[in-house]
């Protein structure tokens, strides 16, 4: 065994000794170039496919300021403008730790939520020295109702424990080619107390995302959640969001329509959604500006 | 005779055979590549460093040859080097910027001799899918027995269909000015 090991090495180094310029003629391959390890960027245009958290990380060093508005059913007609005249928001940071690591928080205005998360890169789909053909993240998520009476029902009292809930996150992403995105997420999600016995504490979900990029700086981008054990089981109250990311610069907007509600995972899996087929559709934006805190060294 | 002399040898042998048809050229794995395309009159500096460039010379002939990865471009800001990499030089599709050529006097630089020696390399660089022909004045320094090059120019990026939106045009310039230091070593 040896021999052959020992054998072998010996052919490698014959081998980078003697190479000659390839076919091509470049000496440049004299270099026994070490394949170099490319690392798949700009799967998104940013770190949420519309609702969702996507496949993307921040960079290290940055904060992302998030401010993400939904307004009222388009159904509701001229008077209301359509939706216009409603708003909801929510107000985000999300920091960029290390490449691999992000923190952020949030709050929104539906049920004075504030949430936070963690999101850590278990796997970088990569090409060249080493072959990985997926991305996979963790997600880990808490939210917090903030209302003065979080429960809403009679003799329940307002204990801190039932203002929380938890969601639970892994992202499958691969950006296939420069135009084309898609990403799985299996989701579990925890509400410490729900309005009655038959809906349940633990919610399992699985999220779909994707985009198509047709310019430079504009995409299509989409996402849905499938809710499995939804009580009422009412498929159509699964959030479905379509939409467009443009990029200017320093800013991305993301404009989208969507029957979802709320801005966390906790709440637009499984506070009650519209239904697209009556209408009950939303136009919403996410406004999004990464700011350089610790800049990168470059001397 | 055990594995380890045996191997020792054989690596001697080879070593012993093989020199000579390369002891002409040298080579670098981490030449420092600059970039600097800041407006005139910008706040913000548009620049980056590529610490790893790879380049061969052949002594001989004159041929010189240099290779730089686009991605591996550094920037202060996180943002600009992902609209570096994704709207202008298109990374994922062009990934390496290459220069090929030869000196224009082969005999203008001595390695074994200390001293600076200024001689033109011509030839083509090829840039986020666009190859043109270049000239660039390499300054050579030899100084015990060490050789190191720098070179300076400037590319239009308009040349190489870099686009550069009016949007951003106080920012970004029109030219990159393009600075390269690298010591070279024989390659054995």
């Amino acid at each position: 065994m040896k021999k052959i090991v020992s054998g072998f090495i010996l052919f490698l180094l014959a081998a980078s000794i003697w190479a000659q310029p390839g076919d091509d003629g470049s000496m440049l391959s004299l270099l026994d170039e070490q394949l170099s390890l490319d690392r798949t960027t700009n799967a998104f245009k940013s770190p949420r496919v519309i609702n969702t958290h996507s496949m993307e990380m921040l960079a290290p060093g940055t904060m992302d300021f998030r401010i993400l508005h939904r307004f009222g059913d388009v159904s509701r007609g001229a008077y209301e403008l359509f939706g216009l005249d409603q708003a909801s928001m929510r107000l985000g940071f999300d920091f960029g730790i290390t490449p691999n690591f992000t923190a952020g928080f949030g709050r929104s205005t539906a049920k004075k939520e504030i949430d936070g998360f963690l999101k850590y890169r278990l796997l970088w789909q990569s090409k060249g020295r080493r072959n990985i053909p997926v991305s996979l993240i963790w997600v880990s998520g808490m939210t917090m109702n903030g209302l003065k009476d979080p429960v809403g029902i009679e003799g329940v009292s307002a204990k801190f424990t039932r203002r929380l809930g938890y969601y639970h996150e892994l992202i499958i992403g691969r950006k296939f080619s420069e135009r084309i995105t898609l990403q799985v997420s299996p989701t579990l999600i925890h509400n410490n107390i729900v309005a009655n016995r038959l809906i349940p504490n633990n919610l399992f979900a699985v999220g779909f995302g994707g985009r198509i990029k047709f310019t430079k700086r504009m995409a299509f981008v989409w996402d849905y959640t499938y809710a499995i054990n939804r009580f009422p089981a009412n498929l159509n109250y699964n959030p479905l969001s379509l939409g467009i990311d443009i990029e200017t610069g320093g800013h991305v907007f993301q404009l989208h329509f969507s029957n979802a509600v709320g801005m966390n995972e906790r709440a637009y899996i499984t506070d009650e959604n519209g239904n697209w087929l009556k209408g009950q559709v939303r136009f919403g934006f996410n406004l999004s500006r990464v700011f350089q805190i610790v800049k990168q060294k470059i001397n | 005779m055990s594995h380890k002399h045996l191997f020792s040898l054989v690596i001697a042998l080879v070593a012993a055979f093989a020199t000579p048809a390369n002891a002409q050229k040298l080579f670098t794995r981490d030449g420092v590549v600059g970039f600097d395309a800041t407006a005139a009159n910008s706040l913000e500096s548009i620049k980056a460093v590529n610490k790893s460039g790879t380049c061969v010379w052949d002594i001989s002939s004159g041929a010189v040859e240099m290779a730089v990865l686009v991605k591996g471009f550094l920037f202060e800001r996180a943002l600009m080097q992902e609209h570096f990499n994704e709207n202008y030089l298109e990374s994922s599709s062009f990934p390496k910027a290459t220069f090929k050529g030869k000196l224009d006097n082969t005999t203008a630089v001595n390695t074994d001799k200390d001293g600076t020696y200024k001689v033109n390399a011509s030839g083509t660089m090829t840039m986020h899918g666009v190859t043109k022909p270049l000239t660039v004045p390499v300054i050579f320094t030899v100084k015990s027995g060490k050789v190191s090059a720098a070179v300076n120019f400037a590319l239009a990026l308009a040349d190489y269909n870099v686009d550069v939106p009016s949007l951003v045009a106080d920012k970004v310039s029109k030219t990159a000015n393009i600075n390269i230091a690298a010591t070279l070593s024989p390659m054995k």
